[in-house]
């Protein structure tokens, strides 16, 4: 399998996802956001970190940039894309998956790890999930989605809603839910399901000595 | 603008100081040059009282690459890499703007480090706040944190530990300690050293603005009522383009273009060209027309004086001038060329085609005064006479609580939250810990890191408390498995002007310097703050120190956790009893004097080295140091953390429970062992002569004392948790 990861200007977890599509065998390569044309890929990756700065809204200058054509091309044609937080706000700010990511609801960054749920395996994400809980890590700003209900209704009759932040036993709800996102939801896809938008960072959890393993289920 | 006395004054000169500098230059000088002069003249920036006495510290070894004097110290970790680290503080800024103070330090402190050419790989931050009960306290620490989150988070580098305490004396004076490690293969390491003639000298970064300007002088005063009207004084950070800088900066490095580079911190342009110029043993030309400015009408004063954030000087190699442009260009930054190195050894500035400054670069540095000011020896404080009817009623359950819950034991985990502490992909050890662990990236190397201070000791005897300190941050790197290589070191005192607080810096410095040396654990590089003091009320004397250790296989690294029911525990370390100065004392029996507990430098080397050899046989399963509030405080820590509990049974000893359990005595780690090794173990502590005593064994969720006392875990985590989280709603 071919990747491609995307480096805006600001981009932080660029290294880190190289390194995690690295290790689980794709071919990856890294695409400056000033080039047109993106390399042949199966998968292209919007990492995290605070592309312009975070000015203005977090990914919406992003969203713009000359490379994102060609992402969008490639999501509208069929291709897989991945935004991971950063990434998440910028899929969202180009309209790629519904909804916004609003500040977290305490007003504060959250790093830590956290349990999510994956309801939804009927894509090609998540098809070879052998485990319904898995512990990831989180590391943002603004991670609070929310949707309007018209949009609610749609994505959850779409079955779009890809993650939900739980509690270790799957449990989702208030206490647990670490940033105020509407319905806990962690990560959506598009309708089609070859877009998938998620806070928590896979790339954080690859090995045994980081703070957890489950991102080598996950890749 | 005439210069006369008056306005040198003003500038934060004395008299004599404006003296010396007409004398030096044979005239009266420009307000320009007087600016250049008040910038390089103060105390932020001519170590003018601590130069002297920071000659005394130890700071050679042979994994030393560069000790002080550079932007950052750096040394060897074998394989041809190195460590770049540095500690400083921005103490004056985050007092009168928390976020942007705070954010700055961040920013510089990483600027000192990418500026020698290695990627920073870590943060750490010590940070001090008066007493919770004081009205600013809440909000100064809420937004130093989100200051260091902002800029730390932004720059993708993990904040991996860190240090908070709450003390009355900080009440008018806050600390903001920042620390960056960095990582660089030794033969690409970039200096600040001019050399050769008609260099190109390129500003690259940020524009200039009106920001910061006097930041350093402002930071070699005392404060006073009008402290709010300094805020201008404070500059203002922008993560985003420090990292683009440190992504454009390392890009150029990896060729050989540059032959020297500076970054602008405090006295920006001022400081950077002239120690350029000063280590080259050149001269330095430059036309600020070519400088970028963010606004318009900027005069050669304002120009030099700013300290306008992420911008950079460097001396590039000739005709490589396009190349470099390009780099900068791809990362949208500003690249001038701005000036050339000479040989005249003078700092030559044009402004408008005419020449606005001319100094010898060397009245400006090695001219500079140096005070070899008065100080006053301190005693050993007498030793209290704590009535043993006094010890028989507290009850080591409550006395426990409140220990485990006060402000500077309990968890910081609100704050550490807010700190990316996993980006980059290699944190084995988070915040928490007794230190924070980064790997090598792609390497079987790890590298620990860990900050402390402790005021209250070096208050009680500065030199007992400057050599415990050194200790304490040896004893946090040997508990995760690490060897400790070299410290950095943030001195943090009150107005050397005057005796008592400049005998504590001279005491403190004394003592790290002999502790730095028993231990072969050299300082490297630092930052000294002085004038720590509002309306004439001063700081306790804050050494804080940075220390870094290397883990040659990252899988060996120990975290404090217990791991397994019926594994055994042991106290490494004799307990004497040493009540005084400690949390018990303080917080519990409401007595604030006595000496601190004593050090014993041989102990301290034997007991750590002794942890060492028997972590490499891989006989410890957690270890953790004892510090604050004792053997029992460092025991709750451990069974939080692993969510296990421990039956303890107190040796017999003539001292009674309450000051075995809660005595601060150094030299001492608790450590988790299998049983089975038990013998293996004791065998080798004996033959090195390391006293041991057995505490109790792991047992399931429970904290057992002599069958008397019991504690659930999930009540010593309340204890531990909520203090600070409720402090912050």
């Amino acid at each position: 399998m071919k990747s491609s990861v995307i480096t805006f200007p600001g981009s932080n977890c660029d290294r880190d996802m190289d390194v995690a599509l690295t290790k689980f065998g794709f071919k990856n390569k890294m695409v400056w956001h000033n080039d047109q044309e993106l390399p042949k890929s199966d998968l292209i990756v919007l990492p995290g970190g605070f592309s312009y700065g975070d000015y203005l809204r977090c990914g919406s200058m992003a969203s713009k940039s000359k490379i994102m054509h060609s992402v969008i091309n490639f999501a509208k044609s069929g291709g897989l894309v991945m935004g991971i937080c950063n990434g998440f706000q910028i899929l969202v700010e180009s309209g790629l998956v519904p909804g916004v990511l609003l500040r977290n609801k305490y007003l504060q960054f959250i790093c830590k790890n956290v349990h999510v749920k994956v309801d939804n395996i009927d894509n090609t994400f998540f098809k070879n999930l052998d485990k319904k809980v898995l512990e990831f890590h989180i590391a943002h700003n603004e991670g609070n989605y929310f949707c309007t209900n018209d949009q609610l209704k749609e994505i959850e009759d779409n079955n779009q809603i890809a993650i939900y932040y739980c509690d270790q036993n799957g449990n989702t709800n208030d206490q647990i839910n670490p940033n105020g996102s509407i319905k806990n939801i962690a990560g959506i896809f598009n309708k089609e399901k070859n877009v998938l938008g998620m806070m928590p960072h896979p790339e954080r959890m690859i090995d045994q000595s980081l703070s957890g393993e489950d991102g080598s289920i996950f890749f | 603008m005439l210069v006369n006395e008056k306005i040198a004054i003003e500038h934060g000169l004395k008299s004599d100081e404006y003296k010396k500098i007409c004398k030096l230059l044979k005239r009266i000088p420009n307000i320009t040059e007087l600016g250049i002069f008040s910038a390089m003249w103060n105390e932020h920036c001519s170590y003018k009282s601590s130069r002297i006495h920071l000659k005394k510290l130890h700071t050679k070894g042979k994994k030393v690459i560069q000790g002080p004097g550079e932007n950052a110290g750096v040394i060897d970790i074998e394989d041809g890499d190195a460590i770049v680290f540095k500690i400083e503080s921005h103490n004056h800024p985050s007092f009168i703007e928390p976020y942007q103070g705070a954010a700055t330090g961040v920013g510089g402190i990483m600027r000192d480090v990418f500026t020698m050419g290695a990627r920073p790989i870590a943060n750490l931050n010590s940070i001090h706040f008066g007493s919770t009960q004081h009205k600013k306290t809440k909000n100064l620490l809420r937004g130093v944190v989100h200051g260091i989150g902002g800029y730390g988070n932004c720059m993708g580098i993990p904040t991996i530990a860190g240090q908070t305490s709450f003390d009355r004396s900080y009440n008018g004076n806050i600390l903001v300690n920042a620390m960056t490690l960095g990582l660089v293969k030794k033969d690409k390491i970039f200096y600040s050293k001019a050399a050769g003639l008609n260099k190109p000298v390129i500003y690259v970064g940020s524009k200039t603005g009106r920001d910061g300007i006097h930041g350093a002088s402002m930071a070699s005063a005392s404060f006073d009522e009008k402290i709010e009207e300094k805020k201008p004084t404070v500059q203002v950070g922008d993560p985003f383009t420090e990292k683009l800088l440190l992504e454009a900066c390392l890009e150029l490095m990896s060729g050989d273009s540059i032959i020297a580079i500076q970054d602008m911190g405090a006295a920006g342009l001022t400081s950077s060209s002239i120690e350029m110029a000063s280590k080259g043993n050149l001269g330095i030309e430059i036309n600020l027309n070519k400088v970028p400015c963010r606004e318009t009408k900027m005069t050669p004063y304002e120009i030099m004086l700013s300290e306008s954030q992420e911008r950079m000087l460097i001396v590039l190699e000739s005709g490589k001038e396009e190349l470099a442009k390009k780099i900068f260009d791809k990362w949208n930054l500003d690249f001038a060329i701005i000036g050339k190195t000479t040989d005249t050894k003078n700092i030559e500035l044009y402004f408008d085609n005419k020449q606005v400054a001319n100094i010898p670069v060397n009245t400006l540095v090695e001219n500079s005064p140096m005070y070899d000011r008065k100080w006053k020896k301190s005693k050993l404080p007498k030793k209290n006479k704590i009535d043993k009817t006094t010890f028989k009623s507290l009850k080591i359950k409550d006395t426990l609580k409140k220990i485990l819950s006060s402000p500077n034991v309990c968890s910081k985990e609100w704050i550490w939250q807010q700190y990316d502490h996993t980006v980059m992909g290699d944190t084995i050890q988070k915040p928490g810990g007794d230190s924070g662990v980064v790997r090598v990236h792609k390497t079987d190397k790890a590298i620990a890191a860990t900050v402390d201070s402790s005021a209250t000791y070096c208050w009680a005897h500065p030199l007992t408390g400057g050599k415990q300190v050194v200790c304490e941050t040896w004893r946090n790197l040997i508990s995760v498995g690490a060897k400790p290589i070299a410290v950095t070191n943030c001195l943090n005192f009150g107005s050397p002007e005057k005796e008592e607080n400049m005998g504590e810096f001279v005491e403190c410095v004394q003592g790290i310097s002999e502790a730095c040396k028993y231990l072969d654990y050299p300082v490297v590089s630092g930052n000294v703050s002085f004038y720590n003091e509002t309306k004439d009320i001063g700081i306790k004397p804050t050494p804080t120190i940075g220390g870094v250790g290397l883990i040659k296989d990252y899988k060996k690294m120990i975290t404090m956790d217990f791991k397994e029911i019926d594994n055994i525990v042991l106290v490494i370390g004799k307990t004497e009893g040493h009540i005084d100065q400690s949390l018990l004392s303080r917080i519990i029996l409401n007595e604030n004097n006595g000496p601190p507990p004593e050090v014993n430098l041989f102990n301290e080397k034997n007991n750590g080295l002794t942890l060492l050899n028997l972590i490499e046989k891989n006989f410890i399963k957690s270890a953790h140091d004892v510090s604050l509030g004792g053997i029992i405080t460092a025991i709750s820590k451990m069974c939080i953390k692993g969510n296990k509990g421990i039956q303890i049974k107190k040796p017999k000893f003539l001292i009674n429970e309450i000051e075995y359990f809660f005595a601060e005595d150094q030299g001492r780690y608790l450590i988790e062992i299998n049983p089975q090794n038990f013998k293996e173990v004791s065998n080798i502590l004996d033959k090195n002569s390391v006293h041991y005593d057995e505490l109790g064994k792991i047992i399931d969720k429970e904290m057992i004392i002599d069958q008397k006392t019991k504690l659930s875990i999930d009540e010593l985590k309340s204890y531990n948790t909520n203090w600070l989280k409720s402090y912050m709603v």
